[in-house]
């Protein structure tokens, strides 16, 4: 066997040990998309109800909370970004880094105060690498968030817009950046402001309908008791709204994550495949350079032998 | 007979729901005992059972749950009942539930203890 056929032999060998690999993560991943969006689905019965229960106190009362007015100058907003803990999922990191870069530079351009917090590995280390202030960030349940990893990104995030404005730790608006899981062919990063309460997908539209619902005022509002009071009612269901949705922004996140590692996978896989065959291709030419050249060689060397064969007889 | 639609949902899934007569529940401030044509109500649940008197589709009886803490509110007929962790009285292990109590107890972890005589409590009602 010639050195150049050895050569090509072995690239395929570790091509297709690559593929192996590649074809095994986009199966493990393709199963995990699944069991995510089941997971998104069984989560939006609680989101629905309880996004209607604070649309009722919001437009039922005329509570004056913290979480639901906003501040007239607001100067400190929180920027929660929601990536993945690993790479191979194609653009899917970088989007949504992108997406809240985009906005980070908004809300300068505003003239607001960027605190950053950030959920998963990629987004830490793309953080740190340029220096930026992060002021906290969790990591390690990125995959498969439950509803206690929400809890806790929550924790602080309610803490920081309850504390009083102008206060050191205080912010005034916060803001959330994930990435949407529309299908599976589709997922696309998302920037939604959570608070100053923001209803609906778009959060400058629905902030003014329940702005509106609430000016208009008793004519429309139903009477709505409120057990113990209204006051109390929203101080615990703002807290709950707020987990409700980061569980949801984290279970999204982590299917589209799924989806967009299947795509990256497969479109591996099939890139390998490629790979091989055209390996596989120059394989065979220079097989049969080799063999040519072989018989080249013999016959050259029998018509060497004839003619000195036919010399001597002469 | 009127009849009201009853949501009770746990932050990662849908518990139960369907028709009652009445609803008894424990907010901040007490016991509350909803039946149909109630006036429309927000209140906060303390962690404790909560018993639906189920008629209608979903047959005469009643169904008990443990919730930890939450919500209900209820308008047109409809109430929700929203907790973080809400499990139906037939779901829960009760010597499962015995072992957290007295493992809580000995470790005088008190959220958990108040967890598992929600449990207990509930499944005594049952």
């Amino acid at each position: 066997m010639g050195a150049k056929t050895r050569v090509y032999k072995r690239r395929i060998k570790s091509v297709k040990a690559t593929k192996k690999i590649t074809r095994a993560m986009e199966m493990i991943a393709a199963s995990r998309i699944v069991k995510a969006q089941r997971r998104v689905a069984a989560s939006e019965p609680y989101a629905t109800e309880l996004t209607r229960a604070v649309t009722a106190v919001a437009t039922g009362s005329n509570a004056d909370h913290a979480l639901t007015t906003e501040v007239e100058n607001p100067t400190r907003a929180a920027v929660l970004l929601i990536v993945s803990d690993r790479g191979l999922a194609g653009g899917y990191n970088s989007n949504a880094i992108k997406a809240a870069d985009q906005l980070t530079n908004r809300l300068i351009g505003e003239g607001k105060e960027v605190v950053n917090y950030i959920v998963g590995t990629r987004g830490v280390t793309y953080y740190r690498f340029r220096e930026r202030v992060i002021k906290e960030s969790w990591s390690g349940f990125t995959d498969n968030p439950t509803y206690a990893d929400a809890k806790a990104v929550a924790e602080p995030l309610i803490a920081a817009i309850q504390a009083e404005s102008g206060a050191e730790d205080g912010v005034d608006e916060l803001h959330i950046v994930y990435t949407e899981f529309i299908s599976m062919m589709t997922q696309s990063p998302v920037q939604n402001r959570m608070l100053p309460l923001s209803i609906k997908e778009t959060a400058e539209e629905s902030a003014e309908v329940i702005q509106d619902n609430i000016k208009r005022g008793p004519e429309i509002r139903p009477l709505y008791d409120f057990e113990p009071s209204a006051e109390e009612v929203l101080d615990a269901l703002l807290p709950r709204y707020v987990e409700s949705r980061i569980y949801n922004a984290l279970l999204q996140a982590a299917a589209s994550k799924h989806a967009a590692t299947r795509r990256a996978m497969k479109s591996a896989t099939d890139n390998a495949e490629d790979l091989i065959k055209s390996l596989t291709r120059l394989a065979n030419a220079a097989r049969q350079a080799d063999i040519t050249q072989e018989i080249s060689e013999i016959v050259g060397g029998a018509s060497a032998l004839a003619d000195a064969s036919a010399g001597s007889d002469r | 007979m009127a009849e009201l639609h009853v949501e009770l949902v746990a932050a990662d899934r849908r518990v139960w729901s369907g028709e009652a007569s009445l609803v008894v529940a424990r907010t901040t401030s007490g016991d509350i005992g909803v039946m149909p044509g109630h006036q429309p109500l927000l209140g906060v649940l303390e962690a404790g059972s909560v018993t639906i008197r189920t008629t209608g589709e979903s047959g005469e009886g009643s169904v008990v749950a443990a919730v930890h803490g939450g919500f209900l509110s209820f308008a047109d007929d409809k109430l929700s009942l929203l907790a973080e962790v809400a499990e139906l009285a037939d779901e829960i292990d009760v010597e499962r539930a015995e072992r957290a109590l007295e493992r809580a107890k000995s470790d005088t972890d008190a959220a958990a203890e108040r967890r598992a005589e929600v449990r207990m409590r509930a499944v005594a009602a049952r």
